[in-house]
């Protein structure tokens, strides 16, 4: 039982008197594209930052690829990729600037960076834009120059809060398209949403309300909790959503 | 050693040359503020606007304002017929300063008897009324030594102290000013840059994106600072060009070490910046804590003020400054020629101020968002 790609036993978070995350217990298999859905508040951006070591828990343990975040959140942040939900990246530099900053930092150098590169720009479709600032782009390509540079040192977890907010369609089913080319690669990938189609595209599902977990399980499982049948997604989440609430 | 630091020079650098906001403090603002300092700050006082009334009319009291005039701190705007309307041209601010020569002047002085002539100043300025107050009893000491030595027969007076101002011999504001002006600078640039390093980052969303990568706090920080380094020693150059060639400020000793204890303090400041933006959380708040800090900086390291002149308590104040420190070590290179040997302990409390801030800034930093 040592595949556990990401593993939370009663991870709770609080600020002041706001419990934004409470109790939350996860397991997450190595390979699976696992998604946290919710809608805004329930607690899954603070989940996922608790999980990248930018906060931390106030009660409860969190490991990502076999390490304790609270022991050692350095080591760990060689083995993820992360994407904020607001576009984290320099507008001020152009896109092959912010590869080359980012490669940097992640200790790659010479042959090995440009290789690496060349290889993101190819498999993100993004060498016409290399030249570009950043802050020129679209929210589609600013959305994959961000995917491009948590990827670069090749994650075995990849966090991806929101991606596609603001993102048009088209955009967003080459973006898929790529989250599940990365998993059959071998990579976990932890993604938040509030679209029900980019539920249905995930292996399992968290679904979150109130900082607490609601449902838990595959696509049809969750459905099938609120009597299955016609019952969609989007139907299962508003009624467990409410049931939560009452 | 510290494999991210150059990644992270690189970005800042490219950064800094296109944000067009800093790079016009880095170059507009040193200019701009020596021009202003050289020129219009003068506390040596001349040319105050003076007002007569020569009640006397004769070629004495004639002689004896020229005497007035000829010392180059009193120029006479007007002679007015009563004291009324001097007390009113004073009052009003037209003039600075007023001579009265009675009408009795040159009887008294035939007679041997004391004559008196009376200087009035506007001292509201303590500055300006305190040149023209010295200027005036230099006047009066000038006349009677050479009355008394004709009255006695001798060539000259009988005791002279000979005063040599060394270093700054024509007394010169700008000279003082100018090697002072490259501390205050370089203090102001440096630290209201790093002070908004951090907070730009935080609130432009970018650094979050960083601190989950493997970077170290000092990699982060030293990233931050190194490229300025060299913008300010850049503004040094600028600043002591403009004041060798616009000022004349002399260049007197070994520039190298300058340069050297200069890298010291920049760090320093840098620094400094970098530890308030530590501190605060938007760029509005790093921006007043920076002038917060430079204020102090222009009133207690001695750059205009002289720091002997002030409360014992203050004077232990501006020594938390490394500006104070700076200032010994510019002037004393600038001005005296001197070397490390009379220069070594302000190089030791400046390297400790800039080891000490980094450290702290460092220790102050956290990679998380809370």
């Amino acid at each position: 039982m040592t595949s556990a790609a990401v593993e939370t036993h009663g991870l709770t978070r609080r600020f002041g008197a706001l419990t934004a995350v409470r109790d939350l217990s996860l397991r997450i298999e190595t390979g699976e594209v696992f998604g946290l859905l919710g809608p805004n508040g329930s607690g899954k951006t603070t989940t996922i930052r608790m999980l990248c070591g930018l906060l931390e828990p106030s009660a409860g343990t969190a490991s990502v690829a076999g390490i304790d975040v609270a022991a050692a959140p350095e080591q760990i942040k060689l083995r993820i990729g992360y994407m904020s939900q607001r576009f984290g990246l320099y507008e001020d530099l152009t896109v092959a600037e912010n590869l080359a900053f980012y490669g940097g930092i992640y200790g790659l150098r010479g042959e090995a960076a440009e290789r690496r590169t060349a290889e993101i720009v190819a498999f993100l479709e993004i060498g016409p834009r290399l030249g570009q600032l950043a802050g020129q782009l679209s929210g589609g390509w600013k959305q994959r120059l961000a995917l491009g540079c948590a990827l670069l040192h090749r994650p075995v977890v990849l966090f991806l809060d929101e991606p596609t907010a603001g993102v048009d369609p088209a955009a967003r089913r080459n973006f898929w398209q790529a989250i599940h080319d990365l998993a059959r690669a071998g990579t976990t990938v932890l993604v938040t949403t509030h679209y029900m189609d980019e539920a249905e595209r995930c292996t399992r599902l968290a679904m979150m309300s109130g900082g607490h977990l609601i449902a838990l399980g595959t696509p049809a499982e969750v459905a099938a909790q609120v009597g299955g049948g016609g019952r969609t997604l989007e139907d299962a989440f508003i009624i467990l959503q409410e049931r939560d609430e009452r | 050693m510290m494999p991210r630091l150059w990644p992270m020079f690189v970005k800042e650098f490219i950064q800094m040359r296109r944000d067009r906001l800093t790079l016009m403090i880095v170059t507009g603002l040193p200019v701009l503020q020596l021009l202003l300092f050289g020129y219009a700050i003068q506390t040596d006082v001349r040319h105050l606007p003076t007002v007569v009334v020569d009640e006397s009319r004769t070629p004495e009291s004639r002689d004896l304002i020229a005497a007035f005039e000829n010392t180059g701190s009193f120029t006479i705007i007007a002679r007015l017929d009563g004291r009324e309307a001097l007390d009113r041209a004073l009052a009003r601010g037209t003039a600075a300063a007023g001579i009265i020569v009675p009408a009795d002047y040159p009887r008294q002085l035939l007679r041997g008897q004391p004559a008196t002539v009376q200087v009035v100043v506007d001292a509201a300025d303590p500055l300006s009324s305190q040149s023209g107050l010295a200027a005036a009893a230099g006047v009066a000491q000038a006349r009677n030594l050479a009355i008394l030595s004709a009255a006695a027969g001798r060539a000259g007076p009988p005791l002279e102290a000979r005063v040599r101002p060394r270093y700054n011999p024509g007394l010169r504001s700008a000279t003082f000013i100018v090697p002072g002006l490259v501390g205050v600078l370089l203090t102001m640039t440096m630290v209201l840059i790093t002070a908004m390093a951090i907070v730009r980052e935080r609130e432009r969303g970018t650094l979050e994106q960083l601190i989950v990568t493997p970077i170290t706090k000092t990699e982060l920080m030293l990233g931050k600072i190194t490229p300025y380094i060299g913008v300010g020693l850049v503004q040094m150059t600028t600043v002591l060009l403009v004041g060798r060639v616009v000022f004349d400020v002399p260049l007197t000793g070994n520039l190298l070490l300058l340069y050297a204890v200069a890298l010291i303090f920049v760090i320093a400041s840098l620094s400094l910046g970098l530890f308030i933006s530590t501190l605060v959380r938007t760029q509005q708040q790093s921006m007043q804590v920076s002038f917060f800090i430079v204020l102090p900086n222009i009133l207690l390291s001695g750059f205009m003020f002289p720091r002997a002149a002030m409360p014992l308590f203050f004077q232990w104040v501006g020594l938390l400054l490394p500006l104070t420190h700076f200032l010994k070590v510019l002037r004393g290179i600038l001005l005296k020629g001197v070397g490390v040997a009379a220069l070594w302990p302000e190089i030791v409390i400046l390297a400790a101020f800039a080891g000490g801030l980094i450290v702290l800034a460092v220790r102050r930093f956290r990679k998380t968002l809370d």
